[in-house]
């Protein structure tokens, strides 16, 4: 009980603090450390909270436990890594951009083409294509190439969604001035509108990180070799080693943040120009 | 573009026609018609494709009819692609390619009819119907959905009006969003299991995690869209803080909330379907799904995908008919 009270003053002298942060000047630091105190905070309520309670392994593991099996299993859960992100998920991330940005191409070029293939495209966006994954797993075999096959698909209309619509994002001032200086189709693709679409085309590709990861994870539920994230994590709730599932949940998170931030780091390198990365 | 810029009254546009004739036509050329042709490309590439992916089992079924095929043994066809052997036996292949029981890709009409028969064909009790199976998925969704609007709009709120909320939470909103929540979600159902929760609690909360997040930051987004001017003015006439919100935020963030809405009813359908994966196929659109990939019912699987498309398409659908009403109501003609 000692435990939990000390947590619950943990929680309102870290509040505090923030708040006095928030009303104070606007730093950098400060906007580095709110959200940093809070989820220390969180997690040291936590540990305190699962310790007070005696809350069962089974249902909460506390943050010690989770940090303790993490490295406990680096080469398991290195493995796991490897076999999921890297040849899973990246190799169909970049297939799925690949062929979306040659289709959305495609359309740009065939009027005709884009008013059928956008709405088409916005419709399949929204749609459950997690569930093509056991058609695909069975397609392709138990390996990555299945899990690659399912972020492939997963990826493929977010991303050409977002490229079309960003092909069309340039003005008419913008397109006659390359008329006037004799551009063609290609010069003008180029030096105008790919530039225009990068926002999109990056938002896109930032929409569709997260999205690789939750397909390839969620294949490995349909059959997989016996490594794997979503391997690991289907066999370790059987096993009810939960303090393992969660160190595969913060790899997870690890591996997602990084790609995200990646991708997020080139937007800004290309698109310096943008409103949205200036001063 | 320039289908729908040009004035009606351009030359040779209404000749005879009236201009809500003109109008209509106008919507079919530049609406109807290219998304129908995008379709019916689809649906041709569709049975196309069944020949080449059925063709191993339909030359193995020649070959037991007792017709010569090329090469001559099953174990020789093996390590052969597809489109190989259905070129080599064209006949076989086309002969049986659309009407397989088990074929590793159905042909259009037998989704069709498997999602006709066991909707329309079958008692809505019945544990084969799919529209039972199309409930079970739809109540964790919409209580998912519920759930997570809910606390989405609560969180805005409270972002928008605390700095500090808005300093410490939103970031880790963000955060949350990377960890794959659908992967861990056989871990959820486990837990919640194992202290006595079970059935539509545990995929609903899976739904809520997924809808919460566009609604927090649409919802946020929506509450910041009133101009200084308009906030200045709701200043000049004393308004507190409440009556600013009521009068003034909350309108103004409807657009947004219903774009958002429409994100998370198709991601919060998507969480009850997963969230039906681990529980070992019991009932619900994810366990038609993972049934059928146990007993390779191939049809089955596709009438299952289907089945999940139309009913997030009439949700969505759902919410931009109520949208409409309402905006337009509000004298927002969206």
């Amino acid at each position: 009980m000692i435990l939990v009270l000390f947590a619950l003053t943990l929680w309102a002298a870290a509040f505090a603090l923030n708040i006095r942060l928030a009303a104070g000047p606007h730093t950098r630091a400060v906007h580095l450390a709110v959200p940093l105190i809070f989820g220390l905070t969180i997690l040291a309520m936590w540990e305190l909270i699962v310790r007070g309670l005696d809350v069962p392994m089974v249902i909460l593991p506390a943050p010690s436990l989770i940090a303790g099996a993490f490295t406990d299993n680096l080469p398991v859960l290195w493995a796991d890594l490897n076999q999921t992100f890297v040849k899973g998920a990246l190799t169909g991330y970049a297939i799925g951009a690949t062929a979306a940005f040659a289709v959305a191409l495609l359309a740009d070029r065939y009027t005709f083409l884009k008013r059928g293939l956008l709405p088409v495209g916005n419709f399949m966006a929204a749609l459950p294509i997690v569930g093509t994954a056991p058609i695909l797993v069975m397609w392709f075999g138990f390996d990555w190439q299945s899990k690659a096959a399912v972020v492939v698909v997963m990826v493929f209309f977010p991303i050409l969604v977002n490229t079309v619509a960003g092909l069309t994002d340039t003005q008419a001032m913008q397109r006659d001035l390359m008329r006037t200086y004799g551009a063609s189709y290609g010069q003008t693709l180029l030096k105008l509108r790919l530039p225009a679409a990068m926002p999109f085309i990056f938002n896109g590709l930032k929409i569709s990180t997260t999205l690789a990861l939750i397909g390839a994870i969620v294949a490995e539920f349909f059959g997989s070799p016996t490594l794997g994230m979503g391997f690991r994590i289907s066999t370790s709730v059987g096993q009810l080693a939960l303090d393992m599932v969660w160190a595969e949940i913060v790899v997870a998170a690890l591996a997602g943040s990084a790609f995200y931030g990646i991708v997020a780091f080139i937007e800004k390198r290309v698109t310096f120009w943008h409103p949205s990365h200036r001063g | 573009m320039t289908g729908t810029t040009a004035p009606l009254s351009a030359p040779g546009a209404g000749v005879g026609r009236s201009g809500r004739v003109a109008l209509w036509l106008r919507s079919v050329r530049t609406g109807f018609l290219p998304i129908l042709t995008v379709i019916a490309g689809l649906i041709l590439i569709w049975y196309f494709a069944c020949i080449p992916m059925n063709a191993q089992q339909s030359v193995l079924l020649a070959e037991r009819a007792g017709q010569t095929v090329t090469p001559e043994t099953a174990a020789d066809r093996r390590g052969m692609s597809g489109a190989a052997i259905a070129l080599r036996n064209p006949a076989a292949a086309m002969a049986s390619a659309f009407v397989q029981d088990r074929p590793r890709l159905p042909a259009p009409h037998q989704v069709a009819a498997e999602l006709w028969g066991s909707t329309v064909g079958l008692a809505v009790t019945s544990k084969r119907s799919l529209v039972y199976h199309a409930w079970v998925t739809l109540s964790a969704t919409l209580l998912g959905f519920a759930f997570g609007t809910a606390l989405g709009i609560l969180l805005a709120i409270g972002i928008v009006h605390s700095r500090v909320m808005d300093m410490s939470v939103m970031p880790w909103a963000i955060v949350s969003q990377t960890v794959p929540i659908i992967a861990i979600a056989p871990m959820i159902i486990v837990v919640l299991y194992s202290i006595g929760l079970q059935g539509i609690v545990p995929k609903a909360i899976i739904s809520t995690y997924l809808s919460f997040f566009p609604v927090v930051v649409g919802m946020v987004k929506g509450l910041r869209s009133p101009d200084a001017m308009q906030l200045d003015l709701l200043r000049t006439y004393g308004s507190n803080q409440n009556q600013t919100f009521w009068k003034l935020r909350l309108p103004a963030s409807l657009p947004y909330l219903f774009a958002s809405l429409k994100i998370g009813i198709c991601a919060s359908l998507i969480g009850a379907i997963v969230g039906e994966l681990p529980t070992g196929a019991v009932a619900g659109l994810g366990a038609r799904l993972l049934a059928g990939s146990y007993y390779g019912q191939t049809v089955q699987i596709w009438s299952a995908l289907f089945a999940a498309a139309i009913l997030a398409a009439v949700l969505v659908g759902l919410i931009g008919a109520i949208e409409k009403v309402l905006l337009r109501r509000m004298g927002l003609n969206a």
